[in-house]
C-alpha cells in the first residue's frame, strides 16, 4: 500500500534529519513516547484492551536498565536488555492476573497492580524514592561508542525507535494480529471459531508491555534519571491520550499522538498550569467528536476525498 | 495492655483515625456506585468534583463570607447542578459506545477541573477554620478526638445510611434500581429515565462536593486533594462490588480501619494495602465483595 | 562547536538586566545567563519560590548598579514542582539551548543533586540556596557546586542542643520521606545523643504530607518529651496545627527542626512562641540587615526567609567573582569565589571551602510571645550566635573526596 511506504519514508527521514532542527533530547523523548504509544496501540487499538497500567513497564524497565548500567556497569545495550526483560516479566505477571477479566474490570486490575508497583517503586532503596535514580551514566555502545556524544545517542535510541515500530508493524500485519482484531471486533466469534482467545490476549500484552518497557529503559539512558513520575497513574493516562488522540488502531496514529502531546508539554510550559487544562480538553474533544484521532480522521478525509494513495 | 506489642491507646487511636478516613472513602464511593450503577461510567471526575466542594466552600468563606454550616448546604447544589449540566452536555452522548469512553472523557475533565484550580491557586493549600460550634475535642482516656473529627464520622454516617435508604426503601429509589437492570421498560412504563439518569448524576457529584466541604477543616484545600484521593477510592468501589450500594459504603468503613490498623504494625504499606486486597479480591470474587455480576 | 538549534520554551519570563556593553572576550556568549530553578506554587514557594526570583533580580540589578561589569547579566527562571527529573530536565535544556551558565536556588534537596550532577557534567556552576541535605557537600559533593546557606547539619546544632539543654531528653520524629527529611532526622539523632538525649523513635510521612493525624498519634504513643519535626514548609505549618488540634501540645514539646519566618507569619505567634529554631539570617538583626529587607520587602510584601537572602548573597558573590577572574568558565570562577572572603549582609567572614560548603555564622532564635512582638514581623529574639566553625561540619570529618586528608 502506497500510503503506508510513504508514511515510512517520512517517519525515516524526519527521524534522520530531526536532531540538527530540533533539540536533539526533545526528539529523543518523542522517540520514546511514540515507541510507547505504539506498544500501547497494540493492546488498545488492535485488541480492544484498556489498560491503566502502563507506566509500570515504563517505569520499572527504566528503574532496571538505570540501575545495572549506574550500580553494576554494564554497557548501555545491556542495560536497555535487561530493563525490557523486566517489562516483559511484569507484562506476563500483570496479564496472567488481568486477561480473566474484561471492559471496566481488566482497567481496574491493571490500575491495581501498578499502584502497586508505585508503592515497590516509592519502598525499594535502590529506586531512591523520591530523588529517583539520578545519574545514569549513558557510557559506551558495546564498549565502543560513546552516547555521551548527543548525535552518537540520537541515533541510537532512533535505531531502537524504529526496529521496535517495525516489530510493532510486523506483528499488526500478521496473521496473530488478524486474530487480534478479530477479538476486538467480536470476542465470542472469535472463541467460536476455535481460537484461544486468552493465549492471545496474554500474548499481545506481554507484547505491549515488552516493548513499553524497551521505550522505559531507553528513555532513562536519554535522560540519565529514573523518576517516580514514570511509575505513577499519571503516566497512564497520558499514554491513553497520546494514542487515542493520535488514532487508535491506526498504523502511524500514536506516533503522531506522542508528537503532538510531548509537543505540547514542552513548548506549552510557558502557559505554565494551562498545560493540564488543555491537556483535558483534548480528552474531552477526543472523546466527543474526535474519537478516530489525527491519522484515523486524516484516514477518512483522504478516502472521501477520493485522492488514491 | 498491649496487643502484639502495640499499645491499646496506639491502636484505638489508628482506629478512629481510620474510621475517619473510611468516612470519606464511603461517601465517595457511594456516589461513584450510584453512578457507576444507573450510568456505567466510571467517573474520573469524582475526584475533582471533591476537592470542587471544598474549594467552592473556602471561595464561599473567603470571598463571601458565607459560613461552613451553609456552604454544607449550598455547595453540593452548586457542585451537583454543575455535574448535571456535565450529563447533559456530554457524558449523555457516549451511552451508546463503549464504557470506556466514559471512563476517558471524565479523565479529561477531571484534568480540566484541577488544571483551572492548580492555575488560580497554585499547590499549596488554603486554610479553611473549623468552625465554632465544632471546635474543641473530647478527652476519650487512650487520646484527644477533636470535636470536629467525630462530627465527620456522625454525618458521614448519616448521610451514607440515608442514601442506601433511600435507595433501597423507597419508591423514588426503586425506579433508580429499575432503570439499572432495565432502562427502555422503564421508559415504557412513562418514567422518564434520561431525566433521572441526569438527576442521578447530579446527586452523586453532590456527595462528592459534600464530602469535599467536610474535608475543607480538616485537610489543607489544595488542588490535588482529590487526585490522590480518587485512586483509593477506584479501589473501594471494585473491592464493595460496583453498583452495590450497601457494599461500598461498608467497604469504604472497613478499608478505612484497615488502613488506621496497617499504620500500627508497618505504616509503609498503608498506602497499597487496599490494592493488595483489591488485586485478591478482583480474582476471588470477581464482581466484588456485594456486587452481581453484569 | 556550536549547533544551531531552534530556541526551546522557557518557562518564565526572561529578564533582560543592563544595556549592552561591548562584550568581554572570555564570558561564554556575552553574557552571564542564570537559571533560577525553584518551586514556585507547592509546599516551599512561600520560603523560596517568587522571592528567590525576586532576590537574584535584585542581585543583579545591585551589581550592575554598583560595579558597572562589561558584560550582559540575564536571568530565567522556572518552576520545578519539587520534581528531580523536571529540574534535571529543565537545567540540560537551558545549558544546552539557551545559553544559562549558573542555576540557582534548588530548594529540595532532590533537584539540588539531580541538577549538580548536569551542570558538573556541563561544566556549569550550581549555587544552592533553598535545599539542605548534606550529601551535597559530603558524599555527593563536586566541585562546581556552592551550597550556600544552611544544610542539616548546622540546624540541631542550634535548636537540638538548646532543646536538650531545657530538659528535652526524650525525642520522636516525624520526617519528610525524602533525603532532606532523613538527613535532617539523622544529623538531629546526633546531635540529641551526644547531648545526652535519648530518640524513641520515628515515623516517616509522605512527601508532601497532608494529614499528620496518624503520624503524631504514633508520636503521642512514644510518650516522648519532645517531637521533632523533620520536614519544613506547609509539612511543619500542617503538623504544628494539627498537634495543636489533637491536643498533643503543649504537653509534649514540638521542635520545628527546620521553620522559616514565613512559617512563624504563616502560623502567628500564637501557635509558635517559645520554639527554638536555627537560622542563617534574621531580617531585623543589624542596620543593613533591615536595610536591605526592607527593599526586599518592597517588592514582595513579605520579609526575606534566609533562602532568599543566601540567594541574593551567592548570586552577588558570583558576579563578583566572574569580574575577578574575567571569565564565567565554571572552575575558574569557583575558584576566585572561594578565594574571596564573603561579606556582605547576609554573612560576614563568611568562606566557601573546597567541599562546597560556604561557612558562616547562624543564629539560633526563639520566637517571641505575642505580648514582646511590637511590630509586623517582629518575631524572634536572637538568642546565640553560633561561629561558623562549630556550625558546620569540620573538613576534618567530611566525606566529600575533594577534601584532601
Amino acid at each position: 500500500m502506497k500510503g503506508k511506504t510513504i508514511g515510512w519514508v517520512v517517519l525515516i527521514v524526519l527521524g534522520l534529519v530531526a536532531p540538527f532542527i530540533i533539540y536533539p533530547v526533545l526528539v529523543m523523548k518523542i522517540l520514546c513516547f511514540a515507541l510507547f504509544a505504539c506498544a500501547f496501540n497494540l493492546l488498545l487499538g488492535y485488541t480492544g484492551l484498556l489498560s491503566f497500567g502502563h507506566a509500570a513497564f515504563l517505569g520499572w524497565a527504566g528503574y532496571v536498565c538505570g540501575y545495572v548500567v549506574k550500580e553494576i556497569g554494564l554497557t548501555p545495550e545491556l542495560g536497555v536488555l535487561a530493563g525490557t526483560a523486566m517489562a516483559a516479566a511484569l507484562g506476563f505477571l500483570f496479564g496472567s492476573l488481568a486477561i480473566r477479566r474484561s471492559g471496566i474490570y481488566f482497567a481496574m486490575i491493571t490500575l491495581a497492580l501498578a499502584q502497586l508497583m508505585y508503592f515497590l517503586a516509592l519502598q525499594f532503596p535502590f529506586t531512591g524514592g523520591e530523588d529517583g535514580l539520578q545519574g545514569v551514566p549513558r557510557g559506551r555502545l558495546f564498549g565502543i561508542v560513546d552516547l555521551g556524544e548527543p548525535l552518537n545517542m540520537y541515533y541510537f535510541v532512533l535505531a531502537i525507535f524504529l526496529g521496535g515500530f517495525w516489530l510493532i508493524h510486523r506483528t499488526i500485519h500478521s496473521p496473530f494480529g488478524q486474530v487480534l482484531k478479530a477479538i476486538r471486533e467480536n470476542e465470542p466469534r472469535a472463541v467460536s471459531l476455535g481460537y484461544d482467545v486468552d493465549r492471545y490476549k496474554l500474548l499481545a500484552f506481554v507484547l505491549s508491555a515488552t516493548l513499553s518497557g524497551l521505550a522505559g529503559a531507553t528513555k532513562t539512558l536519554v535522560f540519565q534519571l529514573a523518576s517516580l513520575t514514570d511509575v505513577h497513574w499519571h503516566m497512564s493516562g497520558e499514554i491513553v491520550l497520546m494514542t487515542l488522540l493520535g488514532g487508535m488502531g491506526t498504523v502511524f496514529g500514536p506516533v503522531v499522538g506522542a508528537t503532538v502531546v510531548v509537543g505540547l508539554q514542552n513548548y506549552g510550559a510557558q502557559l505554565g498550569q494551562w498545560v493540564g487544562v488543555l491537556t483535558g480538553v483534548i480528552f474531552v474533544i477526543c472523546v466527543l467528536a474526535f474519537r478516530r484521532g489525527i491519522v484515523g480522521e486524516l484516514a477518512v478525509l483522504i478516502k472521501r476525498s477520493g485522492i488514491r494513495i | 495492655m498491649d496487643i502484639l506489642g502495640v499499645p491499646i491507646q496506639a491502636l484505638m487511636g489508628q482506629l478512629l483515625i481510620g474510621l475517619i478516613n473510611g468516612s470519606f472513602y464511603a461517601i465517595l464511593s457511594l456516589g461513584l456506585a450510584i453512578i457507576f450503577g444507573l450510568l456505567n461510567i466510571i467517573n474520573f471526575a469524582h475526584g475533582a468534583l471533591y476537592m470542587a466542594g471544598a474549594f467552592f466552600a473556602w471561595i464561599a468563606m473567603d470571598a463571601l463570607g458565607i459560613d461552613y454550616w451553609v456552604a454544607l448546604v449550598a455547595v453540593p447544589i452548586v457542585v451537583g447542578a454543575i455535574g448535571m449540566l456535565i450529563e447533559r452536555t456530554m457524558l449523555k452522548h457516549l451511552y451508546r459506545l463503549d464504557h470506556l469512553y466514559g471512563l476517558l472523557l471524565t479523565f479529561g475533565l477531571a484534568l480540566i477541573i484541577e488544571g483551572l484550580f492548580r492555575y488560580r491557586f497554585g499547590i499549596s493549600g488554603q486554610s479553611y477554620p473549623v468552625p465554632e460550634l465544632l471546635s474543641g475535642g473530647f478527652n476519650l482516656g487512650f487520646m484527644f478526638l477533636p470535636k470536629y473529627r467525630a462530627w465527620v464520622i456522625a454525618v458521614s454516617l448519616v448521610v451514607c445510611f440515608g442514601s442506601w435508604y433511600i435507595i433501597e426503601r423507597t419508591k423514588l429509589g426503586s425506579y433508580l434500581r429499575a432503570g439499572t437492570e432495565n432502562p427502555q421498560l422503564l421508559q415504557a412504563f412513562g418514567i422518564n429515565v434520561p431525566l433521572m439518569i441526569t438527576l442521578t448524576y447530579g446527586f452523586g457529584v453532590a456527595l462528592a462536593a459534600f464530602a469535599g466541604v467536610l474535608a475543607a477543616p480538616l485537610f489543607q484545600v489544595n488542588p490535588v486533594m482529590g487526585s490522590n484521593l480518587i485512586i483509593v477510592v477506584f479501589a473501594v468501589v471494585v473491592i464493595g462490588g460496583m453498583g452495590s450500594i450497601m457494599g461500598s459504603i461498608i467497604t469504604g468503613l472497613g478499608l478505612g480501619l484497615v488502613e488506621g490498623l496497617t499504620r500500627v504494625f508497618y505504616p509503609e504499606a498503608s498506602a497499597v494495602v487496599i490494592f493488595v486486597i483489591m488485586g485478591v479480591v478482583l480474582l476471588l470474587r470477581p464482581a466484588g465483595l456485594f456486587g452481581r455480576e453484569r | 562547536m556550536k549547533r544551531r538549534a531552534l530556541a526551546s520554551a522557557v518557562a518564565a519570563a526572561v529578564i533582560v538586566a543592563g544595556p549592552a556593553f561591548a562584550q568581554s572576550a572570555k564570558i561564554s556568549d556575552g553574557v552571564v545567563k542564570f537559571g533560577v530553578l525553584t518551586d514556585m506554587s507547592g509546599t516551599y514557594s512561600d520560603l523560596a519560590g517568587p522571592g528567590t526570583v525576586a532576590a537574584t533580580q535584585m542581585a543583579i540589578d545591585d551589581f550592575i548598579a554598583k560595579e558597572k561589569p562589561d558584560f550582559k547579566i540575564e536571568m530565567i527562571s522556572a518552576d520545578h514542582q519539587n520534581k528531580a527529573d523536571i529540574s534535571a530536565n529543565k537545567a540540560r535544556e537551558w545549558i544546552d539551548t539557551q545559553k544559562v551558565d549558573a542555576l540557582v536556588d534548588l530548594v529540595t534537596t532532590s533537584t539540588a543533586l539531580a541538577v549538580m550532577k548536569v551542570a558538573n557534567e556541563k561544566n556549569r556552576v550550581t549555587l544552592v540556596s533553598g535545599a539542605g541535605s548534606t550529601p551535597i557537600t559530603n558524599e555527593q559533593c563536586n566541585d562546581t557546586t556552592a551550597h550556600w546557606t544552611y544544610d542539616t547539619y548546622s540546624l540541631p546544632v542550634g535548636t537540638a542542643k538548646a532543646v536538650v539543654a531545657q530538659g528535652g531528653k526524650t525525642w520522636y520524629f516525624i520526617t519528610a520521606d525524602y533525603a532532606f527529611g532523613h538527613s535532617l532526622e539523622k544529623n538531629t539523632s546526633d546531635v540529641v545523643k551526644k547531648s545526652g538525649g535519648k530518640v524513641l523513635g520515628s515515623v516517616r510521612h509522605p512527601f508532601p504530607g497532608s494529614d499528620f493525624s496518624s503520624f503524631l498519634l504514633s508520636a503521642q504513643a512514644s510518650g516522648a518529651q519532645v517531637i521533632g519535626l523533620a520536614n519544613a514548609g506547609n509539612d511543619t505549618i500542617n503538623s504544628i496545627k494539627q498537634a495543636k488540634e489533637f491536643g498533643i501540645t503543649p504537653k509534649q514539646t514540638l521542635a520545628g527542626l527546620l521553620m522559616f519566618i514565613s512559617d512563624v507569619h504563616s502560623l502567628g505567634l500564637d501557635a509558635t512562641q517559645g520554639m527554638y529554631l536555627t537560622t542563617g539570617f534574621y531580617w531585623d538583626y543589624n542596620d543593613e540587615t533591615r536595610a536591605w529587607s526592607k527593599r526586599f520587602f518592597d517588592k514582595m510584601k513579605r520579609m526575606p526567609t534566609m533562602v532568599q537572602a543566601g540567594n541574593y548573597s551567592s548570586v552577588y558573590h558570583y558576579l563578583k567573582a566572574v569580574k575577578a577572574a574575567g571569565t564565567d568558565e565554571a572552575k575558574a570562577v569557583m575558584t576566585k569565589m572561594r578565594e574571596m572572603p564573603v561579606n556582605d549582609f547576609f554573612a560576614k567572614n563568611g568562606k566557601l571551602r573546597i567541599d562546597g560548603r560556604m561557612v558562616h555564622d547562624m543564629y539560633l532564635a526563639q520566637v517571641k510571645k505575642p505580648s514582646e512582638s511590637k511590630y509586623p514581623w517582629d518575631y524572634y529574639h536572637i538568642r546565640q550566635v553560633i561561629p561558623a566553625d562549630q556550625a558546620f561540619i569540620p573538613l576534618s570529618e567530611s566525606t566529600c573526596p575533594l577534601v584532601k586528608k
